[in-house]
C-alpha cells in the first residue's frame, strides 16, 4: 500500500508477465476442484498425441507391448529410417505444394480483399458470399471431372496439378481472412492520405501493411495447414512423382506387418510442421477458422 | 464445388463512390478479376460437366457403350440400397461428430475461460488434436490405440486389470465391434479443440460488467449461464455446429484409413461411397449424379451457414 504505483518489485513484475497470457484481469479464477477437471480433459485430450511423440522414440519391440510400456529406452532410430526409407520426397512434394499455393493465394486474395474492402466494388457482400459458397460444396462432387481433365491434360501426378486445386480451395477462405484485416484500417487515416495527394504505393506500403501484415501472416498460415494436410486430390490424383507426404501415410493402412513405432514417428513428423504453426499462431487460429466472422 | 445463386443480403456498402463513372468502377473491379475468373474456371466448370457426366450411362470397363440416359443414374442413387445405407451413415456421423464435439467444446471453453495455474499451457495442449494433421490421426487412432493386441486402450486395460489382481485384461477390437464409434470418437477428438476455439471466442467477447450485473444482483452461476450466456453465445454455437457439420460431411481420410467404409458398409458414408463408385465401380455417370444430390443437399445446410455468417458479418459492418 505504502509503494508509490510506479515501482513494483521483480517478483511483482513477473507474476504481471505471466498474467498477461491469463488476459482480462477482472476474469474470475476456477475453483481447485474445477482446475483438476480442467486439467484431467486436457491431459485426456492431449495423451494420444503425447503417445504418439513418446512411441516414436521408441523401438519397435517396446512399442507393441500389451500393457504399454512408458520407461522403454528412446532413440532416434524411426526418424533415420524413415529418411532412409525415402520420406524425403514427399516432404518436399508437399512443401512445395503447400508454399506455391499458399503464396498464389496471397497473391490473387490481396488485392480482391482490397477491393472488397478498402475501395468496394458495388455488390461487394454479394461476391464475398460467391466466394464462400464454393467452399462450401463438396470437394467429393468435383473429383471425377477434375480427375477426367487431369488425365486428359496429361497432368496426373504432377505437383502444379496440386497447386492449382490447393489454390481453388483456399482462395475463399483466404479472401475472407484478409478482407476482415483489411477492414480494420481506419478510413479516417486513408482519407487523410489522398486528402494530402499521397499515391496509392505511398497508401499501401505506409498505411495498410503495417496494419494488416500479422494478418497476412496468418492467413498464410491457414492455407498452408489446409494444403498440408489435404489427402483426397492428393490420394486419387498422384502415383509416384508428386505424391505428398499424407499419401506417404496411407502405406501404413494395412495392419500386416506394421511397424507402430515407425507410423508414429512418420506421423509425428508430417505433423510437426503444423503444430509449430498451429501453435505459435493460436490467437489468430480461431478468426481463420471461423472465416474471419469471429475474433 | 459450385455456387449458391442466392446470397443472404447484407448492409449497404460503407462508402458509395462519389464519381462512379464507367472508368472509376473497372478501376475498382479489376484487382478483384484474377482471382474471380480463376475461381469461377476451377470450381464452377467441374460443376457442369459433373452435370453433364451425370446424365451418362459410362463405365470405363465398357468402353463402347458410353450413352446419354437422362435421369436413370439419378433414379439409381435415389433407390440404390448402398447409397441409401451411406446418406444414413453420413448422417449418424456428422450428427454425432458435431454434437458431442460442440457439447464437449462448450465444457472445455467454459472451464477455459476462468483463470487457472497453467491455463495457457492446457489451451496449447487442448488445440493438438486438431492440428495433427487428419490421416496420420485416423493411423494413430487405427494401430496406437484401437489395435486390440497392442493398441493403448487394451493395453491401459490391461494395466488396470492387472493392477487388480487379475492375469489379463479383455481383448477387444474395438474397429471391427464398434466400427462407427471408433470412427465417431476419433473425430470428435479431432473436432472438439475446433469448438472450443470458437466458443472461447465467444464466451471472452462477453461484455464483463453484464456478467458484474448479474453477480450484484445474487444470479446463481447457473442462472447467470442459462439467461446470459447461453443466449450471448447462440450465434457461436450455430456457427460451430454450421462449420463443423460442412467440414465433416465431407469426411474422407478417417473412413478411407480407419474402416474403409467397412465391416460391409457398415461406416461407407458419401464421399467414400462416391469414391468407390468412381475408383472401384468405375461407374461415372452414377458417381457423377450422387455427387450432384451431394451438391444439392450441400447447398440446403449451407443456405443456413451462409445465413448465420451473414448475421455475424452484417454486425461488423454496421459497427
Amino acid at each position: 500500500m505504502t509503494a508509490p504505483a510506479a515501482v513494483t518489485a521483480p517478483g511483482a513484475r513477473l507474476k504481471k508477465l505471466l498474467r498477461r497470457s491469463d488476459d482480462h484481469g477482472g476474469t474470475p479464477r476456477l475453483s481447485p476442484l474445477w482446475t483438476f477437471v480442467a486439467w484431467l480433459a486436457t491431459l485426456a485430450f492431449f495423451a494420444p498425441v503425447a503417445w504418439m511423440v513418446l512411441t516414436s522414440f521408441h523401438q519397435e519391440a517396446d512399442a507393441a507391448t500389451n500393457p504399454p510400456s512408458l520407461f522403454a529406452s528412446l532413440t532416434f532410430d524411426q526418424y533415420k529410417l524413415l529418411f532412409s526409407r525415402n520420406i524425403t520426397p514427399f516432404l518436399l512434394n508437399s512443401v512445395m505444394a503447400s508454399v506455391i499455393s499458399t503464396l498464389l493465394v496471397l497473391a490473387l486474395a490481396v488485392p480482391t480483399a482490397y477491393a472488397l474492402s478498402i475501395k468496394p466494388v458495388e455488390k461487394w457482400t454479394d461476391v464475398m458470399f460467391f466466394f464462400l459458397s464454393t467452399k462450401f460444396l463438396p470437394a467429393i462432387a468435383a473429383l471425377l471431372p477434375v480427375y477426367l481433365i487431369v488425365k486428359d491434360a496429361g497432368m496426373l501426378d504432377n505437383v502444379w496439378t496440386l497447386i492449382v486445386l490447393y489454390t481453388a480451395m483456399n482462395l475463399p477462405i483466404a479472401v475472407w481472412m484478409m478482407r476482415s484485416f483489411l477492414a480494420e484500417v481506419p478510413k479516417e487515416i486513408l482519407e487523410a492520405a489522398e486528402v494530402d495527394g499521397a499515391g496509392l504505393p505511398t497508401v499501401l506500403l505506409r498505411i495498410v501493411a503495417p496494419v494488416t501484415m500479422p494478418g497476412l501472416a496468418a492467413t498464410a498460415l491457414i492455407c498452408f495447414i489446409f494444403s498440408w494436410n489435404e489427402f483426397m486430390f492428393a490420394v486419387n490424383l498422384t502415383a509416384t512423382n508428386a505424391s505428398t507426404a499424407p499419401v506417404f501415410l496411407v502405406g501404413f493402412i494395412t495392419s500386416e506387418g506394421l511397424f507402430l513405432a515407425r507410423l508414429c514417428a512418420a506421423a509425428t513428423l508430417v505433423s510437426l510442421p503444423v503444430l509449430i504453426a498451429g501453435f505459435a499462431a493460436q490467437d489468430k487460429l480461431v478468426r481463420g477458422l471461423s472465416l474471419g466472422a469471429v475474433k | 464445388m459450385t455456387t449458391l445463386t442466392a446470397a443472404p443480403k447484407t448492409a449497404s456498402p460503407p462508402s458509395r463512390p462519389r464519381t462512379s463513372t464507367g472508368i472509376s468502377r473497372w478501376k475498382r473491379r479489376i484487382p478483384l478479376l484474377p482471382a474471380l475468373v480463376f475461381t469461377i474456371v476451377v470450381t464452377q466448370l467441374p460443376f457442369v460437366a459433373t452435370l453433364v457426366i451425370s446424365t451418362f450411362q459410362w463405365n470405363i470397363l465398357k468402353p463402347g457403350d458410353r450413352h446419354f440416359v437422362g435421369l436413370s443414374n439419378f433414379r439409381f442413387v435415389f433407390t440404390d440400397d448402398r447409397l441409401r445405407t451411406a446418406v444414413l451413415n453420413t448422417m449418424v456421423l456428422t450428427a454425432s461428430v458435431v454434437l458431442i464435439s460442440v457439447v464437449l467444446g462448450l465444457g472445455l471453453a467454459m472451464l477455459l475461460d476462468r483463470r487457472f495455474l497453467g491455463r495457457g499451457l492446457a489451451r496449447t495442449m487442448l488445440i493438438a488434436p486438431f492440428l495433427v494433421m487428419p490421416v496420420a490421426a485416423a493411423l494413430l487412432w487405427k494401430h496406437a490405440i484401437y489395435n486390440p493386441d497392442y493398441g493403448l486402450l487394451n493395453g491401459t486395460l490391461n494395466a488396470v486389470y492387472r493392477l487388480f489382481g487379475a492375469a489379463n485384461g479383455p481383448t477387444i477390437d474395438w474397429v471391427s465391434s464398434y466400427p462407427m464409434p471408433a470412427v465417431v470418437v476419433s473425430l470428435v477428438w479431432q473436432w472438439t479443440p475446433f469448438m472450443m476455439l470458437i466458443l472461447l471466442a465467444g464466451l471472452q467477447a462477453q461484455p464483463g460488467d453484464v456478467l458484474e450485473a448479474a453477480r450484484m444482483d445474487g444470479a446463481s452461476a447457473l442462472q447467470t449461464f442459462r439467461h446470459i450466456t447461453l443466449p450471448h453465445l447462440r450465434q457461436y454455437i450455430e456457427l460451430g455446429i454450421l462449420l463443423g457439420t460442412i467440414y465433416v460431411v465431407q469426411t474422407f481420410d478417417a473412413v478411407y484409413t480407419i474402416t474403409q467404409g467397412g465391416p460391409g458398409s457398415q461406416t461407407t458414408n458419401l464421399p467414400y461411397e462416391i469414391y468407390l463408385t468412381m475408383f472401384r465401380k468405375y461407374e461415372y455417370g452414377q458417381a457423377a449424379a450422387a455427387g450432384v444430390v451431394v451438391v444439392l443437399g450441400s447447398i440446403l445446410i449451407a443456405t443456413f451457414a451462409l445465413r448465420t455468417i451473414a448475421s455475424l458479418f452484417r454486425e461488423e459492418v454496421s459497427r
